[in-house]
C-alpha cells in the first residue's frame, strides 16, 4: 500500500508543475461552459414544453461539467503507459515488486486529481460570480453537498476503472488512438455529457442507466442541484461500489490475459 | 503539387499498417459527430425549435461546418500539430530543404482517419438537404459549394495562425482551441440564437458566420433583398486567410532554432 501511495504522491506532485498549462485549459473550460449555457439559454426561451430540467439546474450541471472535467473526461490519457506497452519498455514494468493494475490506477489517479485542483477554483469562482441564468448555485443544504462529494469520488474511482480497459486494450491494438477514441466518444456521450441525460428520450435514458458511465458524471452533478433526492442519492451510492468492484475485477482479469501473451522483443 | 500528392501516398501507407487501430480510429471519427448530431436531435425532440429554425435547418447548418472543418482538419494537421516541431527543433531540417515551408508542414501529417468524420457529415448535408422544403437551384448549389471551401480556407488560416505563434511561444497553445474547437462548436447551430457580441464576434472578426449563417438565409431563402451580398459572403474566408499567410512568413522569418 506503502509504494502506491508514494507513487501518487510523486505523480499529484509533478502534475501541480504545469501552471501555464492549466491556465490554457481554464480559459477554453470557461468559454466552453459559457457558449453550452448560451445554446441551452436559446432553446429554453422559446420552448412551449415544461423540460425536466430547469435552467438553474441546467447551467449548475454544465459548469460541475467543465469544472471536474479531468474528473470525468475519458480522453485524459497518460502518453508514458501507452509508449511502455508499444515500445516493449513494459519490461521494466514488469520486473517492479508491485501489481501493475493498482501501480498505474494509483498513477492515473494522482494526476487527475492534481489537474483537478489546479483548475477547479479559478472556474469554480468565475462560475459563481456570473450574472443571472449563466451562473453556479449553491447545493440547496449541507447534507446535499456531502453527498456530492461522496458520488463524485466515487464516480472518479469509477471512471479510472474504465479508462484502464483503454490502456488494456493497447496490448492487442498497439496503438492508443483508436480504442481511446471509441471508448471516449460512446462513454462521454453516456455519461450525459454532450447533452444533460434528464434532456434525452425516456428510451436513451433507460441505456445510460444500464451502463456505468453515467454513474460517474451525470449522477453525482445530479445530486448536487438536488435533482436526486437524498434516499435516491444513498442506493446510488452502492450501485457506485457495485460497479467499481466489478470493472476493477474484469480489469484485472483482462490485464493478466494481456500479460500472459505479452513477447516483448530485445533492443 | 506532385510533390504533395507523394507525401500523402506514403503518409496513407504509413498509417494502414496498423490496422485494427486505423479502422477503429476511422469509426470512432466517425461516430464523434455523431455523438453530437445524436444531441442535436434530442435537444430538438424536446424543444421543437430553436428561436425559429428547425432541426433539418440546423442540421444543414451543422453539415456544412462539419465538412470544412473535417476537410481543413485531414489536409492542414501538419499545421494543428507544428509546435511539437519547432520545440524538438526538428524544423531546421525543413527549413534546409529547397521547397516551401507550407508544402512542407501541410505534408508532414495527414489524417485519413478523419475521412470518417467527412463522410458522416456528407451524409447529414444531403439528408437534410432532401427534408427541407426548398428546390435547389444552380446558384444556391454553387453558394454551397462556396460556403463549404471558403469555410475550409477558415479553418486552414487558423490553424496557420496558431502555428505561426509557435515560432514565438515554442509551446502550443491550447487557448487557440478557443477558436478553432470553439469556432466549430458555435457555428453547429445558426448564429442568431447567440447574444449579439458573440453573433459580432463570429462575423466580422473570425467570419465563421459568413461562410455559414448569412448565405445559409439565401440557400434557405429567408432573405430579403440584396441577395448576391449573402451569396458571395464566404469570399470573407479569402480575405481572411491572407494574414494568417503573412503571420507564418514573418513567424519564419523569426524563427530561432531551440538547438536541441
Amino acid at each position: 500500500m506503502n509504494t502506491y501511495l508514494s507513487v501518487w504522491k510523486l505523480r499529484f506532485v509533478s502534475g501541480l508543475q504545469y501552471r501555464t498549462a492549466a491556465i490554457a485549459g481554464m480559459a477554453t473550460q470557461l468559454f466552453f461552459g459559457f457558449v453550452f449555457i448560451m445554446v441551452y439559454v436559446a432553446f429554453y426561451a422559446h420552448s412551449s414544453a415544461q423540460p425536466s430540467m430547469s435552467l438553474e439546474q441546467l447551467a449548475t450541471y454544465i459548469w460541475l461539467q467543465q469544472i471536474f472535467l479531468a474528473f470525468v473526461m475519458l480522453w485524459f490519457r497518460d502518453n508514458e503507459i501507452f509508449n511502455l506497452i508499444t515500445s516493449g519498455n513494459i519490461a521494466y514494468e514488469l520486473c517492479r515488486p508491485c501489481g501493475i493494475y493498482s501501480f498505474w490506477y494509483a498513477k492515473l489517479l494522482a494526476q487527475r486529481l492534481a489537474s483537478a485542483i489546479l483548475r477547479c477554483i479559478p472556474i469554480l469562482l468565475v462560475a459563481f460570480l456570473l450574472p443571472k441564468p449563466y451562473n453556479l448555485t449553491m447545493p440547496p443544504t449541507a447534507a446535499t453537498f456531502a453527498l456530492f462529494v461522496v458520488t463524485l469520488l466515487l464516480g472518479l474511482a469509477v471512471n479510472i476503472a474504465i479508462s484502464m480497459f483503454i490502456y488494456i486494450s493497447v496490448f492487442w491494438t498497439m496503438s492508443p488512438v483508436g480504442s481511446t477514441l471509441v471508448i471516449a466518444v460512446i462513454g462521454e456521450f453516456l455519461a450525459g455529457m454532450i447533452i444533460p441525460v434528464p434532456l434525452m428520450p425516456s428510451w436513451m435514458q433507460a441505456i445510460t442507466y444500464a451502463l456505468p458511465f453515467r454513474w460517474t458524471a451525470d449522477f453525482p452533478f445530479r445530486v448536487y442541484s438536488g435533482q436526486i433526492p437524498q434516499s435516491e442519492a444513498v442506493w446510488g451510492i452502492l450501485i457506485q461500489f457495485v460497479w467499481l468492484a466489478a470493472l476493477i475485477l474484469l480489469g484485472r482479469w483482462c490485464l493478466k490475459r494481456a500479460l500472459r501473451q505479452v513477447v516483448v522483443q530485445g533492443g | 503539387m506532385y510533390l504533395y500528392l507523394k507525401y500523402i501516398s506514403i503518409l496513407f501507407k504509413s498509417q494502414a499498417q496498423y490496422r485494427l487501430s486505423f479502422w477503429l480510429l476511422t469509426v470512432g471519427q466517425a461516430l464523434t459527430p455523431l455523438t453530437v448530431l445524436a444531441g442535436l436531435y434530442f435537444m430538438f425532440a424536446q424543444f421543437g425549435q430553436v428561436k425559429g429554425w428547425t432541426f433539418y435547418e440546423a442540421a444543414l447548418c451543422y453539415a456544412v461546418i462539419g465538412l470544412s472543418y473535417a476537410l481543413s482538419e485531414t489536409f492542414a494537421r501538419g499545421f494543428d500539430m507544428f509546435s511539437s516541431l519547432v520545440g524538438s527543433g526538428d524544423f531546421d531540417r525543413l527549413l534546409v530543404r529547397p521547397r516551401s515551408t507550407i508544402l512542407q508542414v501541410l505534408g508532414s501529417k495527414f489524417e485519413f482517419a478523419r475521412l470518417g468524420r467527412m463522410l458522416q457529415s456528407l451524409i447529414v448535408l444531403f439528408w437534410s438537404l432532401s427534408k427541407l422544403p426548398i428546390e435547389l437551384t444552380f446558384p444556391k448549389l454553387f453558394t454551397l459549394m462556396l460556403m463549404i471551401v471558403c469555410g475550409v480556407l477558415i479553418f486552414s488560416g487558423l490553424f496557420v495562425a496558431t502555428a505561426s505563434l509557435s515560432f514565438w511561444t515554442i509551446q502550443g497553445i491550447e487557448v487557440a482551441n478557443v477558436f478553432t474547437d470553439g469556432g466549430r462548436e458555435m457555428a453547429k447551430y445558426p448564429l442568431s440564437i447567440y447574444e449579439k457580441w458573440v453573433t459580432n464576434f463570429f462575423t466580422y472578426v473570425i467570419p465563421l458566420g459568413c461562410v455559414n449563417y448569412l448565405p445559409l438565409l439565401y440557400v434557405l431563402g429567408r432573405t430579403d433583398g440584396h441577395q448576391l451580398r449573402y451569396m458571395l459572403s464566404p469570399l470573407a474566408g479569402v480575405v481572411f486567410i491572407l494574414p494568417c499567410l503573412l503571420l507564418w512568413h514573418i513567424g519564419v522569418r523569426h524563427y530561432r532554432s531551440t538547438g536541441s
